[in-house]
């Protein structure tokens, strides 16, 4: 019963989602009002409904309705309670569900939290978002429906991909989606400005905190990814440069493009026409990546089983979606007035560099990304692409970003002094020569690769905290400052971190018997022991290690073997001593004769500054969102929550 | 001005162009000529014993499996303990072909995870793989007594794919 009132809420959703499509922006351009109010009633409901479905879904895998197809094929009733629930999104049906979901959750955001705009405006963005949805939701209820019964039901499910089952999988999807998703704001937000033809800075100023929000979100996505592949996986590795990785990570470079052309477009009108098609190529991006991901064009690490019907469907949506959108790009873009003028050197030139060369890295992943089945449809055969392909191109597009970083904040708008730039950044520049030639030999060996890498980081953080201590002398700057600083520092410290773990870490593979010791990275690695564990739903082999360094006092570490009863292929878990300058890393190969396993032990300097730095960024983020230039929205919203509360019985 | 515009929707269409056509391929199938035929012959240095070399010929009169593989090939990870399984049961000889690598890299892996393979033959500039006819990696031939290709398998080994294609088929040929 409660997955049919689940399925008729998604029904329910579909219609009002091609209400909220439909009527609100063709009110907003014929000015009829009783239309354009429609819009946030039907963004609420629309919520309401999507809440209701996914609830339903939710409490199908708590009380193990194994009569639902979905729930059977991707739980079991063993399957601890809070997988249970990361299972709601661990399959295709149900991540899709969670998508819609998000994206309702994005619409009633804008709905609550816009009453400054005027109501056309939001009529119009509730509006795209509207038609987003009911494609989505289309998709869902034709291809990918979660509520199918299965008749007979299974008596047990066929449990949860065991690679899924681990807390950073959990938060993983949603958080990625809701960066994905959230740029459907920013991309109704375009769409909206090229039907009224008014691309101003009042549009800037308004997507602007939104483009954030998802910039944080997906920040935080990409980042626990990459996290989960660290200590998962096994293998030590952060970034396989694999399809799906790419798939979240070039909507994060457009993206990132996008939040900076945003800024000039605000203060300085200029680039309207570059970040419209900016706002439109992140979202297309993300529906993009869910095309690669779900359709199985690529071939993957990633592997999702495929339904070609999926693929079509996803590849009419994207051809409508961002077909439209570029129609309607070429169509109003070319009206667009020119915004302020600036010199060859300025804030806006030097912006402008950064933002193409954002672009042209995202082009780059991007054909990296497709090209195996660009040759593929030419008939030319079959390749894969691999990472020496991704570090070749990629490394030297973003080096000179990074360079430009740490000086754009010292440009002025308009017209800026070269040579006065060039003066204020000796400091940073003997910093990060100094540090180039040291830091490298005092952690091992001098290379090249290393030196740039560390001189680029010392070279952002220090000039960005000079800037700051000269800002402070000038009284309490800003949070959006504070944001731009502090997403940039945590670029210095990211680049950092993968420096010092690309340079620097130690790994050995040995054969070890309990007794035995090996020495890594100045630690030292004894077994113990291998012991049987049983766990919940498998049973794992879990190796006992101490692990010291000087004499000091020895660390235990248990990495594990897990055989899960419902897949063939074991899973590792890797047992991590982290530390603020590096990790120790310890997880179990394969068993050998008698007592003895193939053992691998990794001693990765600083590498917990990659993911720290993305926390860095994703706070900046935040800095940034919550700068006193949009509270006035945000005092409006507690107008609404005290009109709602007010409005319930 | 106006084309200008156009530029992106432009390059859209022929985005999407490439994605229909490449909705109706399968990534994971490509009829390989070479079945049925001979298996190309070559001479190359082994990965380990660098001054020792490896050639088909070597392996007359056995069923051997080859695989292509790489240390930069992330699916060759997943088919890796399969292949751990496949070598721990002595069903046949499993030769790699380390395609287009470092050696340095391939014997880290090798060391690290554990060396399924009889022998590996180092394949640095990817020559031989080009007479196999390798597109991606990884790759495996099924290979006879007589020295002929009686079957190709794209990606990575499944488990299943081991057990209900490829040992059915080496247990037949033995025979043969």
């Amino acid at each position: 019963m409660i997955p049919e009132l689940g399925h008729f809420a998604l029904i329910l959703a579909l219609c009002v989602s091609l209400v909220q499509g439909i009527l609100p922006v063709f009110g907003a351009q014929y000015g009829r009002r009783e239309w354009i109010v429609l819009a946030r009633p039907a963004a609420q409901a629309g919520f309401l409904l999507m809440l209701a479905s996914f609830a339903a879904l939710a409490w199908s895998f708590y009380v193990n309705d194994f009569s639902v197809q979905y729930v059977a094929a991707h739980s079991n009733a063993q399957l601890p309670t809070l997988f249970r629930f990361g299972a709601v999104w661990g399959g295709h049906e149900g991540s899709l569900l969670l998508w819609v979901f998000m994206l309702s959750g994005w619409t009633v955001a804008v709905a609550q939290y816009s009453r400054t705009l005027d109501d056309a405006m939001v009529a119009r963005v509730i509006g795209v978002l509207g038609l987003v949805t009911t494609g989505l939701l289309l998709f869902i209820l034709f291809t990918s429906n979660p509520f199918d019964r299965l008749l007979p039901a299974a008596e047990n499910g066929r449990d949860l991909n065991p690679l899924l089952q681990d807390p950073g999988l959990i938060f993983h999807p949603p958080m990625l989606y809701m960066g994905y998703v959230g740029f459907a704001v920013a991309f109704a937000f375009a769409i909206s400005a090229l039907l009224s033809g008014r691309l101003d800075a009042a549009w800037a100023r308004w997507s602007r905190p939104w483009t954030t929000a998802a910039w944080i979100f997906l920040t935080l996505g990409i980042a626990l990814g990459s996290w989960w592949a660290y200590y998962e996986l096994g293998w030590g590795g952060w970034w396989f440069w694999d399809p799906v990785e790419n798939a979240s990570f070039m909507p994060w470079l457009l993206g990132t493009a996008l939040l900076h052309s945003l800024a000039v477009t605000e203060k300085r009108g200029s680039f309207k026409s570059w970040t419209v098609l900016l706002a439109i190529g992140a979202f297309s991006l993300s529906l993009l990546g869910t095309f690669l991901v779900r359709s199985g064009v690529l071939t993957s690490v990633h592997a999702f089983a495929t339904d070609p019907r999926r693929g079509i469907f996803i590849l009419v949506l994207l051809l409508l979606v961002v077909g439209s959108s570029l129609a309607l790009f070429a169509w109003r873009a070319p009206k667009v007035a020119l915004g302020g003028t600036f010199a060859l050197v300025s804030r806006e030139s030097l912006m402008l560099m950064g933002n193409v060369l954002l672009v042209v890295a995202c082009a780059s992943v991007l054909l990296g990304t497709l090209y195996p089945l660009l040759i593929d449809a030419l008939k030319l055969g079959k390749i894969s692409v691999g990472p020496p392909y991704f570090n070749a191109v990629f490394v030297p597009v973003m080096a000179p970003v990074l360079f430009l970083l740490a000086a754009v904040p010292l440009a002025k708008w308009k017209n800026a002094d070269a040579r006065d730039i060039a003066l204020r950044m000796w400091i940073p520049a003997g910093l990060a020569i100094i540090a180039a030639i040291f830091v490298p030999r005092v952690m091992g060996n001098w290379t090249v690769m290393t030196a740039v890498g560390v001189a680029l980081s010392v070279w952002i953080a220090s000039s960005g905290v000079i800037q700051v201590a000269r800002r402070l002398k000038a009284g309490v700057p800003p949070a959006s400052f504070w944001g731009m600083h502090l997403g940039h520092f945590g670029i210095a410290v990211f680049v950092f971190g993968v420096t010092m773990v690309g340079g620097f870490q130690e790994e050995q593979d040995v054969r070890m018997e309990p007794g035995d010791t090996v020495l890594v990275g100045g630690y030292q690695f004894k077994m113990l022991g291998v012991k049987d564990v049983p766990g919940p739903n498998y049973s794992a082999a879990r190796g006992e290690f101490e692990v010291s360094k000087g004499g000091g006092a020895p660390n235990m570490l248990y990495p594990e073997k897990r055989n899960y009863f419902s897949s063939t292929m074991p899973m590792t878990e890797a047992a991590i001593d982290a530390g603020f300058t590096r990790d120790v890393y310890v997880s179990l190969g394969e068993p050998l004769e008698g007592k003895a396993w193939a053992v691998r032990v990794y001693f990765k300097p600083f590498v917990d500054w990659i993911w720290g730095g993305c926390l860095l960024m994703a706070l900046g983020g935040l800095f940034a969102v919550t700068d006193r230039r949009y509270r006035m929205a945000l005092k409006s919203r507690e107008a609404v929550v005290g009109s709602l509360k007010g409005a319930m019985p | 001005m106006k084309a200008k515009a156009l530029i992106p929707l432009i390059l859209f269409a022929v985005l999407v162009g490439f994605l229909a056509v490449g909705l109706r391929l399968d990534p994971h199938e490509v009829p390989s000529p070479l079945v049925n035929k001979p298996a190309p012959a070559f001479k190359v240095a082994q990965l380990e014993q660098a001054e020792q070399q490896f050639s088909p010929e070597d392996l007359k009169g056995k069923v051997w499996l080859l695989n292509v593989w790489a240390s930069w090939c992330v699916a060759c990870r997943q088919e890796h303990p399969v292949l751990m399984d496949f070598a721990r049961a002595q069903i046949a000889p499993l030769i790699g072909l380390d395609y287009k690598d470092q050696r340095k890299d391939a014997l880290g892996v090798l060391k690290r995870a554990g060396n399924p393979y009889d022998v590996t033959a180092f394949d640095a500039d990817g020559r031989v793989g080009i007479d196999y006819g390798v597109y991606g990696v990884p790759e495996s031939y099924v290979i006879d007594k007589a020295g002929v290709i009686r079957y190709k398998h794209i990606g990575p080994i499944t488990t299943e794919a081991l057990q209900k294609t490829i040992i059915p088929l080496i247990n037949e040929l033995k025979k043969s």
